[in-house]
């Protein structure tokens, strides 16, 4: 459409709406207020959760710093100990489930075709208890002896030390944070599971729900089941700690092995947490970029509460060197290894969505390719790591460290950028350079490879994990490693960049600018306020009709035609 | 541009692609898994055999699948590329039953064919024994003088008998049932070692890379462990479970020499005075201290055991 008037650059709704629009005024000022939109809520989670990936990423370019010779040389032992234990701290709970929320935030409602969450207070509260805990956590650098050096397991009786006799310490300060962290995250589960429940557009029933709702569901569910139990746990840690009970100690008639037991429950479960959206986010992404459907949806979907399911009874496996019996280590080595299955099924139909495609690499589709390759090696060391005379000899050791930074860097990491890539812009209306994005990818798959590929071969010569110094036959590796994790630092600075000035100036983007299928792509970029208000379309076939010739919705030339329209002013 | 559907009789030349592909993949997985005993350390156990026989025997299924899953990922990138402006979909396949039911099946029998022989190299290994928890006041923490759990082989004797392995933060005493007291761990070439695992403050672990097994020491707990080495040398022993400060060297050796050499180390070292152990954790902590206590916070090393014989930190291990 010409006009001889200057279009506005933003569909006019979008004025109206709390989230921030590139020109409209105020911007920054929604960021910092008690915001009840999911859209807000979901940028505030994921800008959070990116500065707190830097400062993860900064602990651990030091850690690598140190690691680089076999000699502690670079700080001193118990520094290295308090790097370690916050680098592990701040990447899970102020980096993976912060902008894991940020995803639900940002795409349920409108992938369900809902205005918002079901309880948006409560969904703010939620978010605004992460810098509160982020804080504290902070906070804890500062007191006296330093943060915790526990590492992020915080076993006791090691973790209950508390060598300088302060009421406030760093134990103390991380324990207040993951328990905080626990309930922020069980409120934030209450409303994502109520919202997908209630809240779906007419016609969307289960099995015509994106997959990314399902692992959403999925996830939320093992929050509600198991962060109960590991803030229970570290509850009674802290009573320990700070009050003089004796609930893992000894000398007081407890055990040790209770805690793991609590801190195992949920803490296992936790990494398919963060692992169940990123399938999600994988599921979404290939049907686009492969413009197949998705290869087995139902069976796909069913999956994701198989691996939910399982994901509860497998705990004990990152006890088997810890005096538990035979008996109980092999039932647990059956559970953990039935969870192959699932996970299986949800690879090989990637990989058949890919088959007879018509690929289009752009940066979110490389790293979702990337991310599935690595996830396939995890998954074998995963394996292994499940045999239980294999484990004896690399658990706690840096096999281990190589398979879940494999998972939770490069696969759930992965997915994430990936997620960035293909949503960015739909939630801030500017398209990201595609160059500056395949330049992040190459630098990112190059360096996790040199990062943590050796790590893997240390661990089998029986390097332990957790070490600040080691003997120098461990050398060569670990300077691969350090090489690898500061080219990983090099790699964010195309990334941020990248988002920065994508977001000012970038491209404006269209309501479509991938050509998918899905309901959030029915929506003017940025979706207004409500996302489809008073007008919900009624969903009347399966999310990933590719090449199938269905519609999406009833109507849907209207839709379309409504969303191009607000994006052009006219 | 439409593609080339894959339907209808299979061509032959598309078969013997697969046919060679399937076959360098399977050669390549049996080569993956030869090689797989070059990245473990010497073999010097009972355990380790069995140990690295499976840890093989993943290394090539894993190689298979890791290789077939990602040819074909590559294959999709080489040929399944869409050309630029190219805005056609994919051939829409829904999915497809049969395949959903093999890779369903398939992945199953093969985790649980690898389970059923990993039971059956723990049976075989056998390596742990009891466990007596002692909880409650002094004796928690003094779990070596605690009573020995039930023996656990034919051995009697030597089981009756075993060696105390006391970890702390941050060393290591073994006591012999002769009464040596000794901060390196010598044990007979070829014979079950009957070991009684405590820890007088924190949890640590028992770790010997070159033996393949590794076992925790649980404050509270006393448990008995057994295994057979099976090759004379010096090897690394390793603090596997975090146990604060220095836990990164609190490392000693274990000495596997045959019969003989042990009895007569045994005897030799009864009579060397009782003396304070070398340790690392002293040393570094005191080096601490004399640049000002700069650091975080950190419990004091435990006094290095009283020992007949020291750990010499200088000695070259194989592994």
């Amino acid at each position: 459409m010409t006009s001889t008037t200057p279009a506005p650059p933003f569909d006019p709704r979008v004025l109206k709406a709390p989230h921030p629009v590139p020109g409209a005024p105020n911007n920054w000022r929604r960021f910092l207020s008690f915001n009840t939109d999911a859209k807000v809520i979901g940028l505030q989670y994921m800008i959070t959760a990116l500065f707190f990936l830097l400062v993860g990423g900064l602990l651990s370019m030091i850690m690598r710093g140190e690691l680089i010779t076999p000699a502690a040389d670079l700080v001193d032992p118990t520094v290295y100990n308090g790097l370690y234990t916050m680098h592990g701290t701040v990447m899970l709970f102020l980096f993976l489930f912060p902008i894991l929320n940020g995803f639900n935030n940002l795409l349920i409602p409108p992938m369900i075709g809902a205005p918002d969450m079901a309880f948006p207070r409560l969904n703010a509260a939620a978010f605004w208890m992460v810098p509160v805990f982020g804080v504290i956590l902070m906070a804890s650098f500062l007191v006296p002896g330093g943060p915790s050096g526990a590492g992020w397991w915080a076993y006791p009786p090691q973790s209950i030390q508390n060598p300088l006799g302060h009421f406030i310490n760093g134990q103390f300060l991380w324990i207040l944070a993951v328990a905080l962290s626990g309930i922020s995250s069980i409120m934030g589960a209450v409303n994502f599971i109520t919202t997908i429940i209630r809240m779906r557009a007419p016609g969307m029933g289960w099995f015509r729900m994106p997959i990314f709702c399902w692992t959403a569901v999925a996830a939320q569910a093992i929050q509600l089941i198991g962060l109960p139990v590991l803030t229970a746990g570290a509850v009674l840690l802290l009573f320990d700690l700070s009050f003089g009970t004796s609930f893992y100690l000894p000398e007081g008639g407890g055990d040790p092995m209770l805690y793991q037991h609590f801190f195992w429950f949920y803490s296992h479960p936790a990494v398919y947490v963060m692992v169940l959206p990123v399938f999600g986010i994988f599921s979404e992404l290939f049907p686009v970029y492969a413009r197949k459907p998705l290869f087995g949806y139902h069976v796909v979907a069913i999956a994701s509460f198989a691996i939910t399911f399982l994901s509860l009874i497998v705990w004990v496996h990152h006890m088997f060197y810890s005096g538990t019996p035979q008996w109980m280590r092999n039932l647990f080595m059956v559970t953990t290894m039935l969870i192959a299955v699932p996970t299986g099924i949800k690879v090989f139909a990637w990989i058949g969505t890919l088959w007879g495609g018509k690929l289009r690499l752009t940066t979110a589709m490389l790293f979702s390719l990337g991310g599935v390759f690595n996830f396939i090696f995890a998954g074998i060391t995963g394996i292994m790591l499940a045999t239980v005379p294999v484990d004896i000899h690399v658990g706690n050791t840096y096999f281990v460290v190589g398979h879940f930074h494999t998972v939770i860097f490069s696969t759930i990491t992965y997915g994430v950028f990936a997620g960035i890539y293909h949503w960015f812009p739909k939630f801030t209306g500017r398209m990201l350079y595609e160059g500056l994005g395949k330049l992040h990818f190459v630098l990112t798959f190059i360096g996790s490879q040199l990062t943590f590929l050796p790590m893997h071969a240390a661990g089998l010569m029986g390097m332990p994990r957790r070490v600040a110094s080691y003997d120098p036959e461990f050398a060569f590796a670990n300077v691969l490693a350090s090489l690898g994790a500061f080219l990983l630092g090099v790699a964010t600075i195309p990334f941020l960049l990248n988002l920065v000035s994508s977001w000012v100036r970038g491209e404006k983007a269209p309501p479509n600018p991938w050509n998918a299928i899905g309901l959030e792509w029915l929506l003017p970029s940025p979706p207004p306020a409500e996302n489809f208000e008073d007008d919900v379309p009624t969903v009347i076939s399966g999310p990933y009709g590719y090449g199938l010739g269905r519609p999406l919705v009833e109507d849907e030339e209207r839709y379309v035609a409504k969303a191009a329209s607000a994006a052009t002013g006219a | 541009m439409t593609t080339t559907a894959t339907s209808g009789s299979p061509r032959p030349w598309a078969v013997l692609l697969l046919l060679a592909a399937v076959l360098s993949d399977l050669a390549a997985s049996f080569w993956m898994a030869a090689q797989s005993h070059r990245w473990l350390p010497v073999a010097a156990s009972a355990a380790a055999g069995p140990v690295d026989d499976l840890f093989a025997l993943e290394v090539g299924i894993g190689s298979f699948i890791f290789l077939g899953c990602s040819g074909v990922m590559l294959w999709t990138l080489l040929f399944n590329r869409a050309p630029k402006y190219d805005l056609d979909n994919g051939d829409p396949i829904e999915g497809n039953l049969k395949l959903e039911i093999v890779w369903t099946v398939i992945p199953l029998v093969i985790v649980m064919l690898i389970a059923w022989k990993a039971i059956a190299v723990s049976t075989t290994l056998s390596t742990l024994g009891g466990k007596v928890r002692v909880s409650g006041g002094h004796a928690a923490m003094h779990g070596a003088e605690a009573p020995a759990a039930a023996p656990m082989a034919a051995d009697a004797t030597a089981a009756a008998n075993p060696i105390d392995v006391i970890g702390r933060q941050w060393s290591w005493e073994f006591i012999y049932p002769n009464g040596v007291h000794s901060s390196e761990l010598h044990l007979p070439e070829g014979q079950r070692s009957f070991l009684r695992l405590s820890a007088t403050d924190v949890i640590h672990g028992f770790y010997v890379p070159a033996f393949r097994l590794k076992q925790d020491l649980i404050p509270g707990s006393v448990i008995d462990y057994s295994l057979i080495p099976t090759r004379a040398g010096r090897y690394r022993l390793r603090d596997s479970m975090f146990s604060g400060g220095y836990f990164a060297s609190n490392q000693t050796d274990v000495v596997v020499e045959p019969p003989e050499a042990y009895e007569d180390w045994l005897a030799e070292a009864l009579r060397q005075p009782l003396r304070p152990a070398a340790n690392a954790a002293t040393d570094l902590y005191n080096q601490r201290l004399a640049r000002g206590d700069r650091g975080w916070a950190t419990v004091p090393p435990a006094p290095p055991p009283l020992v007949h014989v020291s750990a010499d930190p200088e000695a070259p291990h194989e592994s």
